[in-house]
């Protein structure tokens, strides 16, 4: 009833009840065994048919998978991931028909130094999870968090897009492959890989940074974009060219809800559509996102598919310590009173496409710093960031009072050239500005100039997750110089550009 | 320690702005407030010298600031409008009654021109009539609807250029969020325009200078200006759909004041696929009306109501466009379906 045009035809009569006698609804023989939905019983064998189709129906759907392509499987330990590996793990096996074609392996982050576990708790847990990844026999690896630090500045250097394959490319190379039997491409199992414990200092770095951001809602999102930075490096030293997510129609529901109340309104089909190709030549892919995270839940324990509960950031904090935790917890709730809700987001995320796509050439744009999505800081007028920037300006600085009116906009909000002290005003928190005797700036003028700059590099969103911290200067090393470098080239094009012909971008 | 005025530095700080945080005086805080309505206004385009506007009046606290604000702006910065009130009284005892009071006394206040239109005389009904046959769910779609329409039959009546309403950010963003939960592409696409589109001729164009301002900032304003209003929640209000999202923005604000922008940020960054199907403007067929569908959507309500069929309307209607064009009858499984009222 919540959804707009919604039919009531047959569906005021209540559900009938489903008690042990009740047959299957699809093979009508066997008895039911769990119920999806209002009135859809199942049988166990009816169900893992319908769980296994759906998986191979959203790969073949979209062929973007190439048979014998290197796909790396993020496994985080939780109930989709897993259940996703088994999914891969039964595709490929030799016995299924139609079986999948491509060559795995699995990537495990350990981000027990961001929860403040102790090096004991993280062995146990990485032991368990070694445990699961052996017996599937595919290459994985086990990457603790403290690498971010080490990264190379190339991982959020923008890599030109890969040109749009046809789709007949995909039905040669499938043709290709039947020809030459891929069969001798699966993976052979690995040596257990000796698991390299991170040095004390590195935790300790780690540590320091996750504490300078003050809010729980931008260390989430600090977390997620270190940690994708993390899987897509491991995946183009390691050689592969895709990288799956395990994330449900639940949580990429919630993950929906989450960017529209974090300003990630342009982002948001790359956030949650089914495949994400903003580093360019490697394509994210979310293959569980039609799967609730109930029938996973159902799945998981019928078919005894092994998990490990590992706990993040926000376990047990209360609803509104961050905005993550307090979506989670409203969609929850509505999908409760309202049994369609999270369908109905899922299918408006279908409908969306990228901003950038509108303009031809995505090399056009610029990309933001830490996200790497088009920015969607251009002022036009008006605009919600515009408006943003002029309730800064006007409230945060002074000397803008009086009848000179017409005078008080010098730069209409243009975000190159913000009024300084209305900008450390705002990344104060804008508390206390106002210290008596202060006349000239309400802050000392040494007071981050790096943010400043450093805004202007981001989109929307990443810039209030670094306001949100108390210094940049914790930040890993690859992305303040990977900031410098861009800085220092629109420098140089800003001394150049009436002399440049071309208004082309020859890669930033 | 007394707290400066962030922006003037001279002055005690008597209130900490909702959006930002800064902490400003009085003065400060109206000159913030007017000048980001004006920069709203001017940057938008929403008017031009020499129009006459129509400022929808409910008594409540948006159209009473709204109301001052438009008045202070245009002898403040010379926008030449003519400025007039219009009001909707949907026939709400104890709600409605008391609220035309107070716009009654704006009128006096502000010198403008008043207009009152009603439900009942431009459709026979009353909402309490309205609410004892719908019942108390559904009955936020019929408010609605007929207000719309009544708005603009009244500005045509008044013979207005432009409306203007007193929608907030916090109403945008409500509605943003209200229709991603209900699945609604063509209004989420709309939803963050700050004025509709004025190529039809039947209709009046509509505005919102306050889509910026926080309806806390508002409450702040109209308490600091000292400007009487009337504040009570509809009675029929407390079972609609929007209260879910109301909550959730509420929420989201006290995690993180921003939000509200950043919510109303995302909506106008949204982009729709191409090849998603979008309803088409056109006209009712009785009455003249904008419509995407024959019928338009007040009169497929009143012809529910007339008949006695409540829920024809809510739900998926078209296939009675035809029927109901063309006086038939409609068959007795149809009409049991829709005379079902849920309390």
């Amino acid at each position: 009833m919540c959804q707009v045009d919604e039919d009531y035809r047959g569906e005021v009569e209540r559900a009938a009840v489903p008690s042990v006698s009740k047959k299957c609804v699809k093979c009508k023989e066997a008895p039911a065994a769990l119920v999806i939905r209002a009135g859809d019983a199942y049988c166990r064998l009816c169900f893992k048919d319908f769980f296994v189709h759906k998986f191979k129906a959203v790969l073949g759907k979209n062929r973007i998978i190439f048979p014998g392509e290197k796909v790396l499987l993020a496994v985080s330990g939780g109930p989709s991931s897993c259940s996703m590996l088994r999914q891969v793990q039964e595709g490929l096996s030799q016995k299924a028909n139609k079986k999948l074609r491509f060559v795995p392996g699995i990537a495990y982050i350990d981000e027990g130094a961001a929860i403040g576990q102790s090096v004991e708790e993280r062995q146990r847990t990485v032991a368990e999870l070694q445990a699961v990844f052996q017996a599937t026999g595919f290459p994985f690896y086990i990457l603790p968090l403290e690498q971010v630090l080490d990264l190379p500045a190339s991982v959020v250097a923008t890599n030109p897009s890969p040109s749009e394959q046809p789709a007949s490319a995909y039905k040669a190379a499938v043709g290709h492959f039947v020809e030459t039997d891929g069969s001798n491409n699966f993976p052979t199992p690995q040596e257990p890989k000796k698991m390299l414990l991170p040095h004390v200092q590195e935790s300790h770095t780690l540590q320091q940074l996750l504490g300078s951001v003050k809010t729980l809602t931008a260390r989430e999102e600090l977390l997620n974009t270190l940690r994708q930075h993390l899987l897509v490096h491991t995946a183009r030293t390691e050689g592969y060219s895709k990288l799956m997510l395990g994330d449900s129609c639940t949580r990429l529901a919630v993950k929906l809800l989450t960017s529209i109340s974090l300003g990630r309104g342009a982002q948001l089909a790359q956030d949650t559509g089914f495949s994400d190709s903003r580093y360019g030549d490697i394509i994210l892919v979310r293959p569980m996102r039609d799967y609730s995270a109930k029938e996973i839940a159902y799945y998981n324990h019928l078919f005894t598919v092994p998990s490990v509960v590992i706990p993040s950031v926000d376990t047990k904090t209360v609803d509104k310590a961050s905005i993550q935790r307090l979506t989670e917890s409203f969609v929850t709730k509505l999908q409760a009173d309202f049994p369609s809700t999270v369908s109905t987001i899922y299918r408006t995320s279908e409908k969306l496409q990228s901003a950038c796509m509108k303009w031809s050439g995505a090399e056009r744009c610029d990309r933001c710093l830490l996200c790497l999505c088009s920015l969607d800081t251009a002022v036009e007028e008006p605009s919600a960031f515009q408006a943003t920037l002029l309730s800064d300006q006007l409230s945060g600085s002074k000397c803008l009072r009086g009848s000179a009116a017409e005078t008080l906009r010098p730069n209409p909000g243009r975000p190159e050239s913000p009024a300084p002290t209305g900008q450390c005003c705002s990344s104060a928190g804008g508390r206390d500005c106002g210290r008596p005797g202060s006349d000239g700036g309400c802050c000392s003028s040494a007071k981050l100039p790096e943010t400043t700059r450093l805004k202007s590099l981001l989109c929307y969103s990443c810039a209030l997750t670094i306001r949100d911290m108390s210094t940049v200067n914790h930040l890993p090393q690859y992305i303040l110089s990977e900031a410098q470098r861009r800085q220092r080239r629109s420098q140089m094009r800003e001394e150049i550009s009436e002399f440049l012909l071309d208004d082309g971008d020859e890669g930033n | 320690m007394p707290v400066q005025c962030s922006s003037c530095s001279e002055k005690r700080a008597v209130l900490k702005r909702p959006k930002t945080g800064h902490s400003l005086c009085k003065e400060c805080f109206f000159w913030t407030f007017e000048e980001e309505i004006h920069q709203t206004i001017v940057s938008a385009k929403l008017f031009k010298p020499g129009e006459s506007v129509g400022i929808a009046a409910s008594g409540g606290k948006d159209s009473t600031v709204l109301a001052h604000v438009m008045k202070v702006l245009n002898e403040r910065y010379n926008y030449g409008l003519e400025l007039m009130l219009l009001s909707v009284d949907e026939g709400i005892t104890g709600y409605r009654d008391d609220s035309l009071e107070t716009v009654k006394r704006n009128q006096q206040q502000y010198e403008l021109p008043l207009k009152i239109v009603s439900y009942e005389e431009l459709y026979g009904w009353t909402m309490d009539a309205i609410v004892k046959q719908v019942g108390l769910k559904n009955n936020c779609t019929f408010c609605g609807v007929f207000r719309r329409q009544a708005l603009d039959r009244g500005a045509i009546m008044l013979k207005v250029g432009k409306i203007c309403t007193g929608h907030n950010a916090d109403d945008v963003a409500e509605t943003v969020l209200m229709n991603v939960l209900r699945g609604d592409i063509a209004r989420l696409r709309r939803c963050t325009a700050i004025s509709t589109d004025s190529e039809n001729e039947g209709v009046v164009p509509r505005c919102k200078p306050l889509k910026y301002a926080y309806e806390k900032e508002i409450v702040l304003y109209a308490y600091f200006k000292k400007l009487d209003y009337f504040s009570t929640e509809c009675i029929y209000s407390p079972n609609a759909y929007r209260g879910y999202a109301r909550t959730y923005l509420k929420d989201l604000e006290s995690v993180r004041p921003s939000s509200i922008m950043d919510v109303i940020h995302s909506g106008e960054n949204l982009s729709v696929r191409e090849g998603v199907k979008m309803p088409v403007q056109g006209t009712c067929s009785r009455c003249g009306y904008i419509s995407s569908q024959k019928l338009c959507k007040a009169c497929v309500l009143l012809e529910g109501l007339n008949r006695g069929l409540p829920k024809l309307g809510i739900g998926k209607h078209h296939r009675f466009h035809d029927k109901i064009l063309s006086q038939q009858p409609l068959t007795e499984e149809e009409e049991r379906k829709l005379k079902a009222v849920d309390f």
